[in-house]
């Protein structure tokens, strides 16, 4: 290099603050265009989301024509119809299956290059992983909800805090989902192989998050207990009770501050297991 | 700029003992590597597999905890101030990847940019003078994942320089290379010691890296230091000698002896003859050889280098 340059440190001449945001920023970005490259799979993976909605749907409509009062679990057909379609259009944006890059790269030893960069691990996966959300947001969101309302009734949301509750909870949603997945896959520094804990994530957060069906159903007592012990509800059965309005306003907001506990916990959590792992790391291969 | 004192590394291994017991044996993959190494200096770390070097050189950049001993780097203590050195050292493995699979090689190198805070024009021209010297322009809008390893590695040694680094760790950087791709890393490390801004540690199995550009050899075997030295301290020390080899006209006579020398070997119907120069010089040998029997042609060869560290990797 220069002269100069390879042996003066630089000097940052913009504040902290706005150095660490510009960085965010960046690896933010980063992590769309890796998305973004795919094209096709995008499509292939909206066109499933929206079968399986068709699927899903006509279930649940069912469920309630039988129901007492035609509404289960406190949801009318609108509102049951909206649940599925934002649902499918939700799944991808938060992420909730397919992402082993992280045990991957503690397999493969690729996690040195990570750890050999002035970021913590944690944030730079992180931000990567929103520039992901934030892809599958522009792309994988809007097409199932189309289809929806093109061949369902779908419930219009009634409060003017509704949507941008729904917009906080989603970011909420993508957080937790991303601090549960980091977890799940750091077991790969203890298993080498994080191939179990990912079935086992896969399952849990499909039945218990509200994916399969609306947590609703089960008796009160053990919706609030999954909804208060375990971020699993906070991941999609929030975010579609919030846009669905399906409890009055005061619980809608509780539900989405529970959510925002949840993130600063599984973050705090994602971070301690690193550091953890950090210490006993042992990196693979020469 | 690189102190090592007594470092160790420890891994715990479990051998199967019986159906289901398993037996916990302590293998040292380090065992206390004594090194200092100053601002400048380009240093090539060899030794067999397994003998420790990027074990070492995981420990220096703080990827590894080491199980006991000291370790300092830019006056750092690499583990817990990995992040903080992590902006003054430059790391090349190669065989990982530090670029991004998925995003051009131009937005990976954008990205570290932002990752390191690099100033946009600093970045510019050392982003421009390693085009130049790399040859980058032709692949720098592809895809990582569309680089052949020539051109990925190219790629790796721009990304670890970009910040400007202080050292620079090279952990087998010509692995797998072709001898143009090669001549091009090498050229371009060349070129970069040269300055003596940057501190250099190489590891290598490919002895010609060493000799291009090392002037200080670290042999390390069973996680010890075993050489240190210059290349020609290696040869004097085990006996390097030069030889020269003879095509003859006709077979020597059984019993010719050449002063100063050893016949070390006899090949194509005694017509071509090897002799080890031990205490001569190489013209002393060539006037006494060409007088006492007819020479068609004549070479004499420097001590070869793999030799020396083969015979150092395989004494007991």
């Amino acid at each position: 290099m220069d002269q100069r340059d390879a042996s003066v440190p630089t000097i940052s001449r913009i504040s902290p603050f706005r150095a660490s945001a510009t960085t965010f920023g960046a690896l933010i970005g980063s992590g769309f265009r890796r998305y973004a490259t795919y094209r096709q799979a995008t499509i292939a993976g909206t066109f499933t989301n929206i079968v399986f909605g068709f699927l899903r749907c006509y279930v649940l409509l069912a469920v309630a024509e039988e129901a007492v009062g035609q509404r289960p679990a406190g949801y009318d057909a609108g509102q049951l119809a909206l649940y599925v379609w934002v649902g499918q259009g939700l799944l991808s944006v938060i992420g909730i299956w397919g992402w082993t890059e992280l045990a991957d790269r503690i397999r493969s030893g690729d996690i040195a290059a990570d750890l050999l960069r002035p970021i913590a691990p944690v944030t730079g996966f992180l931000a990567a992983d929103l520039g992901r959300a934030l892809h599958a947001m522009m792309t994988r969101f809007g097409p199932p909800l189309l289809a929806g309302a093109v061949f369902f009734p779908l419930h219009t949301p009634a409060r003017w805090q509704t949507v941008p509750l729904f917009a906080v909870s989603v970011i909420l949603a993508v957080i937790i989902c991303f601090g549960c997945r980091y977890v799940v896959n750091a077991t790969a520094y203890w298993l080498q192989d994080a191939r179990g804990p990912i079935t086992l994530w896969t399952l849990g957060s499909g039945v218990l998050g509200g994916l399969y069906f609306p947590l609703r159903l089960f008796p009160q007592e053990v919706a609030v207990a999954l909804w208060v012990a375990t971020p699993l509800p906070s991941l999609l059965q929030t975010p579609l009770d919030v846009i669905a309005e399906r409890d009055g306003p005061a619980l809608q907001a509780g539900l989405v501050a529970l959510q925002a506990v949840w993130a600063v916990v599984v973050l705090a959590l994602a971070g301690l297991v690193q550091r953890r792992a950090e210490r006993r790391l042992v990196v693979q291969g020469g | 700029m690189i102190k090592m004192q007594d470092l160790q590394k420890h891994f715990t291994v479990r051998v199967k003992a019986g159906r289901l017991r398993r037996k916990k044996r302590t293998v040292a993959a380090v065992d206390g590597v004594n090194l200092t190494i100053e601002r400048g200096e380009m240093v090539g770390y060899i030794g067999p597999n397994g003998a420790g070097k990027s074990t070492t050189l995981k420990m220096l950049t703080g990827v590894l905890t080491p199980s006991a001993g000291e370790v300092s780097v830019c006056g750092l203590a690499p583990v817990p101030q990995r992040t903080k050195l992590a902006l003054r050292i430059g790391v090349v493995f190669g065989q990982r990847s530090q670029l991004w699979w998925d995003l051009p090689l131009h937005e990976s190198f954008e990205l570290l940019r932002h990752i390191y805070r690099v100033p946009a024009a600093e970045h510019a021209a050392r982003l421009r003078r390693c085009r130049s010297l790399l040859d980058l322009d032709e692949f720098l809008d592809t895809p990582v994942r569309q680089l052949s390893l020539g051109q990925r590695m190219r790629g790796e040694l721009t990304a670890a320089l970009l910040h400007g680094p202080e050292v620079l760790f090279l952990d087998e950087p010509t692995i797998g290379l072709d001898v143009v791709s090669k001549q091009a890393v090498r050229a371009f490390l060349a070129e970069l010691g040269a300055t003596g801004d940057v501190t250099l540690v190489l590891t290598t199995h490919d002895l010609a890296d060493i000799e291009r550009l090392c002037e200080r050899l670290v042999v390390i075997d069973h996680g010890r230091v075993v050489h240190d030295g210059s290349i020609e301290a290696l040869h004097a020390r085990y006996g390097s000698r030069r030889s020269l080899v003879a095509d003859l006209e006709q077979p020597l006579p059984a019993d010719f002896a050449l002063p100063g020398t050893v016949l070390t070997a006899v090949t194509a119907n005694g017509h071509r003859v090897t002799f080890s120069l031990e205490s001569t010089t190489a013209a002393a040998a060539v006037a006494g050889l060409v007088a006492a029997v007819p020479v068609r042609d004549l070479s004499l060869l420097e001590p070869d280098i793999e030799d020396v560290v083969a015979r150092l990797y395989t004494s007991p």
